[in-house]
This record gives C-alpha cells, structure tokens and sequence, in this order.
C-alpha cells in the first residue's frame, strides 16, 4: 500500500502544486530575504513566519499524501519546540559574539570578547568564579537533602494504611506552592522579629536570633525552604518503584531468613534504581538553575548569589544583553558535560550489572 | 502481629493492593509526620484568617478558639473572612473607597494560562510520542534524544532571546505567546513519558484491529488512547502543577491585562517586613492552591500508576 504511493510520480519543479515543497522552499527564501532587506522587522518577522508556514504546509500535505504519518504526527512537536526552544538557543549564541545592550540601538561584532572578559577580566571573574561555587554548594546540598528526605518519605508511604491516601496528598501539597509564596513565607518564618523560628530560639536562650545573619545561616535557610519544597518530587518517583517491587520477592526472602539490609540492596534497590537516577537528574538540573528562592529571601545578599541569578542580574537589570548570553552559554556548556558525565556514569553502571 | 480487624474493613479502609499493609500505627507515625511535613502549609492557611496585627504578634497565635478553656487567651486569634474579600477588593488608602485589585482577571489569566498551554502540549506531545512509537523515522533516537536535552537546559539560556523575539513580534504581554511558551516547555516532559506509555502496550489488539478493517485514525482513538488514559492524568498533572506555579517567564513576558496569580503576588509583596499584608498574602495563597489541589488529589490514583507504568521498564 504505501509501497505503490511512493512510486507516485513527483510532481514537477515548477508545476504549481499544495505538495510542491521544493518550489515552496524556492520563494519562501526568495520572499523571506527581500522582505528581511526591505520591511523594517516587526513586518519582516510576520512574512518569514508566514514563508515558513507555507513550507510546513507543502511538507505536510506531502507527507499525507505518501502515506508518510511519523513526520505527520512528529512535526507539530517538533515546529513548537524549534520556534521557542531551538531557534532562541541559537540566537542567543549569535548574540553572544556581538556587543549589544538592549537599552541601546547598537550592535557591534566583537568576536569572543565577551567570554574572554568574563573569563579574564579581574572583577568579572572572580565574582562568576564564586557564584559558580555557591551554585555547586547549593545543588549539592538541596539534592542531596531532598533524595535523603524523598527517600524515607517513600519508604513510610510504601505500605497500605487506613487513610495514607488523605496523608499522601499533605505531603504532596508543598509541589504545589508557587515559589513565590514559599519564598515569602519562609522569610515570614525566619524573620528576626516575628518569625516563629526566631522566637522558639529566643524564649530558649533569650537573644534575639538572626537566621540570615551570616553566610551559614542564609545558606541553611534557603536549601531548608528548597528541600522542603521538592523532596515530594523524590518521594512521588521513588514511590513508584517501591510499589513496583513484586511482593513474592519478599515472600521468597523471609522464607531464606534474608537479613532487612541485604534484603534491601538485592530486592528492592534494584528496582528503584532507574528512578532514583532519573529524580537525582532532574533535581540536580532544576537545582542548578535556582534563582527565585535566593531572589525572595536573601536577594543574593550575604555571599548566596548563583549563577542563575547572576544571568537574570546582567541581562535584565543592566541590560547587557550581549554579555548575559554569553554567560549563558559558559552555564549551558557546563550543564552539558555535566549531563553527558552523569549518562556515562549511569550507562557503565548499568552495563555493569 | 497484625491480625485482620474485619469491621475496618468493612468499612472500607483496607483495599486489596499489591504493597504490604500495616494497621494503625503506621497510620498514627505517617500523620504526625505528615502533619509536621505540611505545618508550614497550615501555617499560610492559618495566616490567612488573620488580621494584620494578629499576624505579626509576638508570642504567635495558632489558634482559632480556646478548645473550650485548653489553650491560653495569648496563643488565641478571632478568625475573620476579611482577607479573602480583600483579596478581590479593597480600600488602596486608609479611609478610601474600595476598588477592585483585578485579583479576578489574575485567578482567570493563570487558569485560562496553564490549562491550555498544559491542554495543547498534552495533545499535541501525544500525537508525536505515537508517532515516535508506531512510525520510527529514519534518526528516531536524535530526534527523541534532542527533545529530551531541551528539558536538560537551563530556561535561563534562551530567556533573552525569547523576550528579544517576542519584542519584534508583538507577542510580549499577550496570551497567545506565553501560551505556545508555556507548550514548549511541557512538550519534551509529555512526549517522553507519553512515548514510555505507548511502547508498553501489546501491538497484537492494534494488528487485530486493523485486520478488521479499522483505519489508523480508529486505532488510534478507539485502541491506544483509553489504555493510556493513566498516563495522561500523571502528565497533565506534573504539567498543570509546573506550569500553574512557573514565575520567572511569566515576570518577564505578562503584561497588564496577561498577568498571572504568581507575578501579581510578589508585586503585593514588595517592600517586604511590616509593610507585607501577610494575612492578605495567605488568602491570595490559599485560593491560588485549592484548583492544583483539587486536580491532584482526584487524579491520585492515576498519578501513582502513571508514574510507575510510565518510568519502569520491564
């Protein structure tokens, strides 16, 4: 069937057809380049857009016609994510070779300059330095907390019980706070004057207590409040592979009188692993990218700026739009090697066992 | 040790399932830890029916009545509705008359923001995991592992683009760009667990019904789509609740009239210390949980089964 529709004759270069994408390809690009030289921009974008749309049309009605329903179903996922995902990405890395500051109307091509500066320059880059580490403190220590905690969660959950599924949703419910609410309420709890922490700590000794009084206490204050918040994330995944686990496993170990700690390790580590994995990923990408909280409590106040925050500073509150990318794209090539180190961690383990 | 306590059951609070079961004092040791886990919630819930100077005082007041006598008059505070209908509407200056805050037209913006943006990338994220699934297109992998590294990336990376681009198109502060934005983002999350659903299920009913005769559409709808309905709860769920909470775009990219429930909370916020009204942020607080809340809790069920049937490969 879709053998003979294959073997359909190609319609002609010139011949004016819905399915023609090679001829609507030719004056898409004709039309998108006079009108990018001629209309000033905002028109120019609506008749590329409109250019681009009609070649997807051509495709599609292609496509439909050979039969050919991957690319059918595919490309509208695809177009989405290219136009808002692919497409920014690759204009922020062009950006990123020109001086630009969207204040101003200028723009000037300068090369590696602004990487070089960031890297090179004596104020900017022991200041990215020390965010860089603040950054990897923070991921280390609100991952590492929320799997710990995430864990015993799930583990508590892990059986039937009259009402769990009315607890459940308790400890699911801090997922579901908007960051900004958790942000100003823990500033509420640790406020020194009002704050409950502060009196619990004040009745006791009697001294007024300031959380955000030193470096120590800022950093304890905001991994509290993020852990607090996504270790529900953890519990709900590992969750799901504690369920997993076929029960006359269990069975088969209380009859061999299988220590509870070797039981663990052969049975059901095994079957939470890909989660644990899987949830250690996505908390550490989301953990690297954190910037609301700091903003909300501390204001990147007492040596607790992160990158994240440091990128959202340059580009959007002083306007250097030139150099927030690049500085995006210095962030960007770290996550990647960290990304690919952890798969290839992850793939060896796994070919291991 | 446990021995089956029939009359509970009866009651329904035992249902056959594959995990172990436990009595009661799993019960008693999961509710104080789940309370202590949620007593920060309770709190903002707390706060919100409280008056500004109740809200601030020194010792804290955690309690709405005496419990007839049990409770000191100090720890003690009058529950009052007034912030909820401040929430709506209310006095700007002391002694002025009330105006509306546009709270309504915020609660609408987030709704109408995050279901469809979480709607359209449910739909359209299905379509391609099916195609991915059923029709593998010649660089399957790349394709599947480029999605999967846009959710890798930081949103920071392509923020000043974004912004750059929705300048030029006129799309800043409008709801049809933040939709399709929003969309982007939850696609590689749905079409990656949606995919995972779709290489579960046996292709012998699909064969089967295609030998008799169905088209790809009635496959489609008639044969995959009610097996995966519990995948389709867990996604939109995760979706609705990233989406509904999401803060740095929507600070960026809403306007007046686009503005979310989010961004208008932290402008009620600025200035921070004595001058928050911390009841009046609870309300806002509360009322913006109880929708995500409410979906959550029924889909439950689907969510948990979602997750594993989802992720677990066999």
């Amino acid at each position: 069937m879709t053998m003979t529709a294959t073997q359909q004759q190609a319609p002609g270069f010139l011949n004016v057809a819905a399915d023609n994408w090679k001829l609507a390809i030719a004056v898409g690009l004709i039309v998108s380049i006079i009108a990018g030289s001629v209309l000033p921009p905002a028109a120019s974008f609506w008749v590329i857009g409109a250019m681009v749309t009609m070649v997807a049309a051509s495709f599609v009605v292609n496509a439909f016609r050979k039969h050919y329903y991957g690319g059918l179903l595919v490309s509208p996922a695809i177009a989405v994510l290219f136009v808002m995902n692919i497409f920014p990405l690759l204009w922020s890395l062009g950006l990123s070779f020109f001086a630009y500051q969207s204040s101003q109307q200028t723009m000037r091509f300068v090369g590696l300059s602004n990487y070089s500066k960031l890297l090179t320059d004596d104020l900017k880059a022991p200041e990215l330095w020390a965010n860089l580490t603040n950054t990897a403190m923070f991921t280390v220590l609100t991952v590492s907390c929320q799997m710990v905690v995430g864990f015993l969660l799930a583990v508590m959950f892990a059986r039937q019980f009259p009402l769990r599924r009315y607890l459940l949703i308790l400890v699911l419910t801090p997922m579901m706070l908007s960051v900004v609410a958790v942000g100003v309420f823990f500033s509420y709890y640790y406020d020194p004057t009002f704050g409950l922490i502060s009196q619990m700590v004040k009745s006791w000794n009697g001294e007024q207590f300031i959380l955000f009084s030193n470096k120590t206490g800022a950093v304890a204050g905001i991994v509290f409040a993020d852990a607090w918040m996504w270790s529900p994330f953890v519990m709900l995944l590992v969750l799901a592979g504690l369920v997993s686990v076929p029960k006359y496993l269990y069975e088969a170990a209380s009859i061999d009188r299988v220590g509870s700690w070797r039981r663990f390790w052969t049975i059901t580590f095994p079957y939470i692993r890909g989660l644990l994995m899987l949830a250690l990923l996505f908390r550490t990408i989301e953990a690297f990218k954190m910037a609301d909280l700091v903003i909300l409590l501390t204001k990147g106040g007492n040596d607790t700026m992160t990158i994240s925050y440091h990128v959202i500073r340059i580009a959007n509150e002083q306007n250097k739009t030139s150099e927030g990318a690049a500085l995006s794209y210095l962030l960007l090539f770290v996550v990647i090697v960290l990304t690919n180190l952890y798969l290839y961690i992850a793939n060896r383990r796994s070919q291991e066992n | 040790m446990a021995t089956s306590t029939t009359f509970w059951e009866k009651l329904g609070f035992r249902k056959a399932s594959g995990v172990s079961e436990a009595g009661w004092g799993q019960t008693l040791f999961a509710g104080i830890i789940s309370l202590i886990y949620f007593l920060p919630v309770l709190l903002i819930i707390i706060t919100s029916f409280k008056l500004q100077t109740e809200a601030l005082s020194v010792p804290p007041k955690f309690f709405p009545t005496t419990f007839f006598g049990l409770i000191p008059e100090a720890y003690v505070f009058t529950p009052t509705l007034e912030n909820f209908t401040s929430v709506f509407s209310r006095a700007f200056t002391t002694g002025g008359a009330a105006e509306s805050t546009g709270f309504d037209r915020f609660f609408f913006n987030s709704m109408f923001i995050a279901g469809s943006s979480v709607l359209l990338a449910l739909v359209i994220g299905t379509l391609a995991a099916y195609g991915f699934s059923r029709y593998p297109l010649k660089g399957n992998d790349t394709y599947l592992f480029i999605i999967l590294t846009t959710r890798m990336l930081p949103a920071i990376v392509v923020i000043i683009p974004i912004i750059l681009m929705f300048r030029i198109a006129g799309l800043s502060g409008s709801y049809l760009g933040i939709i399709f934005l929003y969309t982007a983002f939850n696609l590689p999350f749905t079409i990656w667990m949606m995919k995972s659903f779709f290489d579960e299920l046996s292709l012998d009913v699909e064969d089967a019904a295609r030998i008799d005769g169905s088209s790809e559409l009635r496959v489609f709808f008639k044969v995959c789509l009610p097996q995966v309905i519990a995948g389709l709860a867990a996604t939109f769920v995760f979706g609705l609740i990233l989406t509904w909470n999401e803060f740095l775009f929507a600070l960026l990219l809403t306007g007046v009239d686009t503005r979310t429930v989010p961004v208008a909370m932290n402008q009620a916020v600025a200035g921070g210390g004595i001058g928050v009204l911390w009841g009046l942020l609870a309300a806002i607080e509360t009322l913006f949980l109880i929708p995500v809340f409410l979906v959550t809790f029924f889909l439950q069920n689907h969510l948990l089964r979602g997750v594993t049937f989802g992720t677990v490969k066999r």
